[in-house]
């Protein structure tokens, strides 16, 4: 009978632990009330610094606040090459071109003669801000949250401790305010210097504006409330209540990509006025912190270190899916909600996750939607098929997951300081030196090895997507490639050599001196991590029996030694800010040299033809001319050789079977709003994925426990054997 | 006793002081004013104009130690030594170079780093008294010999490969708990911590178990534990009434420093499971430099490490009878 017992309570566990399967997923990190809404789920990595859109700048930033603020203009979701077209404006506008008494100018001006650009901006009416305690008004109609005190701050902490909330319509002068938020002096704008100048009358305002910040701050540095509306800027103007006008210097067709960035959406003034109150700075309450826009989403939960989370705006304007695309795109189903009402999805959330293992695990796990393809996992879920595409592994295709490929408009770059002795100058021997070197490092090997594959070698400064770039043969290096049957070929190490023999260095060593040939590699690489790819760098150079010493220093240093021009060779990159070759070939412009004017031109390069040729492409429109002048400034760069090309990198992305809509975007940053899920689909395969395993701890109890008990009848028996004795 | 603790307080103050100069020098050493703020304001187009508006706006563009401009007691003061670390003393935290209140920052991730550490800490101390009890009361049995080589090798394996095993086998393949992640709400609570302390608990078995079973021996081995004996008490009585009190003391020593520090929350731990706790917040500082953080973090940390060590003095006091402070 007591057997008989024990036997049923054994049963017993044993039917709890094999009805475990049985039970929802012990591993899912959400609420269990969230399964089945229409969420999407996301991780990020890096905490962003600055959600207000006159500061924020980086990607990470971007991922938030471009869901949140509206700009005038986006790109267009699906059509390629990207095309600007009209997001809160009615139209993408023409500007028109003024000389210098304000006589308009033809279209066609030549540039020369173009002294003011004017761009006048019609934004549709009806348009309303997300709800906001900023726009609250109490019983006399006066802004509730607009005169705290201390006292009525005391317990708030974050946005929504403010329980009354409002939302107004979308007027012109939102956009203008925010312009004049570029020349805040307190806020730092990154973009500030640029605009300077272009924007008429920017640089003296900034100017004015700090007069007036210290006058009405008197001391305070906190909750003092510059209120810009006071301060006209005559280059941002409001024509009527929807329509706004921007006057810049010259001819600068690139203003309206800046146009589709967080810089230029809307600033209501009450919020600026709302986070500026004494108090609200020293418990966070800041714009920084708190968006305030008439974007798809608003920001309902700010964590930055666990969980940010966005919620469908429910004042948000009538916006549809596109009704056209590129070629194929019906084929893959992206015109499948065509017409459809923005957004699909109702919340995203974003967790932080820090570590590459738990979050890849977690998408495996079906917890994240969408994943990049991390290194470490790359054999796992990318194959190459016997053309050399890539896939998806079969392991993944059981799955349901599926690949985006797209070729981000990036550059990563080796370049020559063009002031060092030895590596740079303009002289023929330098030169040959740098071509030789440019043959030698071979950035196919570099690609397939470091990179899984993940890029192709750059030609020129352009990267695909640029107008500009040129694919195959027409857009090769010569210096570099040659082109045998259509296909570019990098020239032989023999090539190379000889390059480096006309250079006064024959076999790697200096026919001057006789010494062999040392140069220095300068790096902030200095993780172990790096070694692989610095030996190989090494490996390079040897081929020319060049000796390559690698200065590895802190990222401090080495960007002091850019600054001051002591770094020899190095590697940099860039990411396009928007769709035009201007946005590269400046990386190459002389007095924007990073030596001497802190500018992006690391390399220091100097041409004066090449500057000539820049200055007339950087303000043409797009057409043949363009493309003449650009092939010459890039015929010219890839002689002078001041970087080796490198990669532009091709970005992977993986998305679970439930997610639709997804197209890969490399200049729009607000595309969540285009997504669709289908929550349904995802619980089944969630819970069918993530079945709880107990059975292990039950065979490790038993171990323990038959490992005990043994042990303690030796102690009783020990126990009692002295007693007895 | 109240005159050891003021005196103990008294010495705290130049142990703070040097601390806090020597964080300043390390720091200042390795970033100077001008790196923190390009690191600050990013990469892209980041004029030295906007560098000496960011250093101005916090107070960076002054000197380090000493203003050789200024007069009088300024030369001393309007100094970025002074602006930015004397204030300390009088737990003003200030403002993160980012511009936020580190106060609220460090009162609100405290919690999660307490969510962690104190559970890990008090299964800890149970799981590492008991075993290494079980291991003496079975001395020079095969458990015995067994416990000890499994210790060795307990101790001599990483703590990375801990939190890496184990949310490979109890999160990926088992799917027993979330792998990462913290929420601060019952259940899911519960879910999210149980692997992270499970894995803090078992990555410090070997060692302590070892350790504490030595305390263990140590104390059998005495007289007063064969009086006890020869009295004729069992030996489970022996071990749990005598043995385990009179080897609180070196236990003691031990455990109560670290109290104060679960505050300061664990850097590998918080990183590895997404824990948002203080472990995180000074690694995200070192990370971007933010040198208003970082002086913070290790001024809080020096002060509780101080705390600590007072409050194991004051514990002996409580375990053995015989320590009086004076």
């Amino acid at each position: 009978m007591k057997y008989g017992v024990r036997a049923r309570q054994f049963l017993a566990v044993v039917l709890v632990v094999t009805a475990v399967p049985a039970m929802a997923a012990w591993n899912n990190p959400y609420p269990a009330a969230d399964t089945g809404k229409n969420i999407l789920y996301s991780a990020f990595r890096e905490r962003p610094k600055h959600l207000d859109p006159a500061r924020a700048y980086s990607s990470n930033e971007y991922e938030f606040i471009a869901q949140i603020y509206e700009p005038p203009f986006q790109y267009h979701y699906l059509k390629r090459p990207y095309t600007l077209v009209p997001l809160t404006a009615t139209a993408v506008p023409e500007p028109k071109f003024l000389d210098r008494q304000g006589k308009p100018l033809p279209r066609n001006a030549p540039a020369s003669a173009i002294a003011y650009s004017v761009y006048e901006i019609r934004i549709r009416p009806g348009i309303r801000y997300q709800p906001h305690p900023a726009f609250a008004h109490d019983d006399k109609s006066e802004y509730r949250y607009h005169a705290l005190t201390e006292r009525d701050l005391a317990g708030r902490y974050t946005v929504a401790d403010f329980p009354h909330t409002d939302t107004r319509e979308l007027i012109a002068a939102d956009y203008v305010y925010q312009i004049k938020r570029l020349a805040h002096p307190r806020l730092h704008s990154p973009v500030q210097s640029v605009m300077n100048d272009y924007i008429v009358g920017l640089r003296d305002y900034a100017k004015t504006l700090k007069q007036a910040h210290d006058k009405v701050a008197g001391g305070r540095e906190e909750g003092v409330f510059l209120d810009l509306r006071n301060y006209p800027l005559a280059g941002a103007q409001e024509v009527d209540r929807y329509t706004y006008r921007v006057t810049i210097h010259g001819k600068y067709p690139q203003l309206l990509y800046w146009m589709a960035m967080p810089f230029f959406a809307p600033m209501p003034w009450e919020a600026d006025r709302f986070f500026s109150q004494p108090g609200m700075a020293a418990k966070n309450l800041t714009l920084d912190w708190y968006p305030v826009g008439t974007g798809a989403y608003m920001l309902m939960e700010n964590n930055p270190n666990r969980r940010m989370v966005l919620e469908r705006n429910p004042n948000y304007h009538d916006e549809r899916y596109p009704a056209e695309g590129e070629a194929g795109d019906v084929e893959k189903g992206l015109l499948r909600d065509a017409g459809e009402p923005l957004p699909f999805v109702d919340k995203v959330v974003f967790s932080l996750e820090k570590e590459s293992i738990p979050y890849w695990a977690k998408f495996l796990q079906g917890y994240y939607d969408r994943s990049g393809v991390l290194a470490e996992s790359f054999d796992q879920a990318i194959k190459f098929t016997g053309s050399g595409d890539t896939d998806v592994s079969d392991e993944m295709k059981e799955k349901g997951i599926r690949l985006l490929t797209s070729i981000a408009p990036s550059t990563y770059y080796m370049g020559f300081n063009m002031l060092d002795p030895v590596v740079g100058g303009y002289t023929e021997r330098a030169r040959k030196l740098r071509q030789a070197v440019s043959i030698a490092v071979d950035y196919e090997e570099q690609i397939s090895i470091f990179r899984n594959g993940r890029g192709i070698p750059a030609q020129g400064i352009l990267p695909p997507g640029i107008f500009g770039y040129e694919e195959g043969c027409a857009g090769v290096n010569p210096y570099i490639y040659d082109c045998v049957n259509g296909q570019l070929r990098r020239k032989p190490i023999e090539a190379a050599r000889k390059l480096l023999a006309e250079a006064g260095y024959p076999n790697g060593v200096d026919e001057k001196s006789g010494k062999p040939l040392l140069l220095y590699f300068d790096t902030p690489a200095i993780g172990p991590e790096e070694k692989a790819q610095l030996d190989w760098t090494r490996k390079q150079f040897a081929k020319l029996n060049i000796q390559l010493v690698v200065r590895a220093t802190d990222y401090n240093r080495f960007q002091e030694k850019m600054r001051k021009g002591d770094a020899q060779i190095f590697i940099w990159g860039w990411n396009a800010d928007y769709p035009d070759p201007e946005n590269f070939l400046f990386l190459l412009y002389g007095p924007n040299a990073r030596v001497g004017h802190d500018g992006e031109n690391t390399a220091n390069y100097q041409n004066t033809e090449f500057d000539r040729l820049f200055e007339r492409v950087k303000n043409m429109d797009n057409g043949p001319e363009r493309l003449f002048l650009i092939r010459q400034a890039m015929a010219i760069a890839r002689r002078d050789a001041p970087w080796l090309w490198g990669v532009h990198p091709k970005q992977f992305l993986l998305e679970h079977v439930w997610v639709a809509n997804a197209k890969p975007h490399n200049m729009a940053n607000n595309t969540l709003k285009y997504l669709r899920v289908d929550p349904a689909l995802r619980a089944g395969q969630r819970e069918a994925w993530n079945r709880p395993v107990a059975w292990p701890f039950v065979v490790v109890a038993v171990l323990l426990v038959g490992g005990v008990v043994p042990a303690f009848i030796a102690w009783r028996r020990r126990e009692k054997k002295g007693a007895t004795e | 006793m109240i005159a050891y603790i003021i005196r103990r307080l008294l010495y705290a103050i130049p142990i703070l002081i040097g601390v806090n100069l020597i964080t300043f020098a390390l720091f200042f050493f390795v970033n100077s004013p001008d790196d923190m703020a390009r690191i600050h304001l990013g990469v892209k187009r980041v004029t030295p104009e906007a560098i000496a508006k960011w250093k101005a706006d916090r107070g960076y563009d002054k000197p380090l130690v000493y203003n050789t401009d200024a007069p009088g007691l300024a030369k001393a003061t309007d100094t970025i030594f002074y602006r930015h670390s004397l204030k300390l003393f009088v737990l003003d935290f200030g403002r993160s170079d980012e511009g936020r209140d580190i106060y609220y920052d460090i009162t609100n991730r405290m919690w999660p780093s307490l969510a962690i550490a104190l559970p890990t800490f008090l299964v800890g101390i149970l799981v590492y008294v008991t075993f290494a009890l079980l291991l003496a009361f079975f001395r020079g049995s095969y458990l015995d010999a067994g416990g000890v080589v499994v210790c060795v090798v307990l101790m001599s394996i990483s703590t990375l490969f801990y939190v890496i095993g184990g949310q490979y086998l109890v999160s990926k393949l088992l799917h027993l708990v979330p792998i990462s992640g913290y929420d601060d709400s019952g259940w899911l609570a519960f879910k999210f911590l149980t692997l992270p302390v499970a894995v803090g608990v078992v990555s410090a078995i070997g060692a302590n178990t070892r350790l504490y079973r030595t305390f263990f021996l140590e104390e059998i081995g005495k007289d007063y534990v064969r009086t006890a004996r020869a009295k004729g008490l069992s030996e489970a009585r022996v071990l749990f009434r005598h043995v385990l009190q009179n080897a609180m003391i070196p236990i003691l020593t031990g455990v109560v420093v670290v109290i104060p520090l679960l505050f300061i929350g664990s850097l590998i731990m918080e990183s590895f499971f997404g824990i948002p706790g203080l472990g995180s917040y000074t690694i995200d500082a070192i990370h971007s430099q933010d040198f208003a953080i970082v002086r913070a973090m290790v001024f809080l940390g020096s002060v509780l490490y101080i705390v600590g060590l007072i409050l194991t003095d004051l514990s002996y006091t409580l375990v053995d009878p015989r320590v009086r402070l004076e």
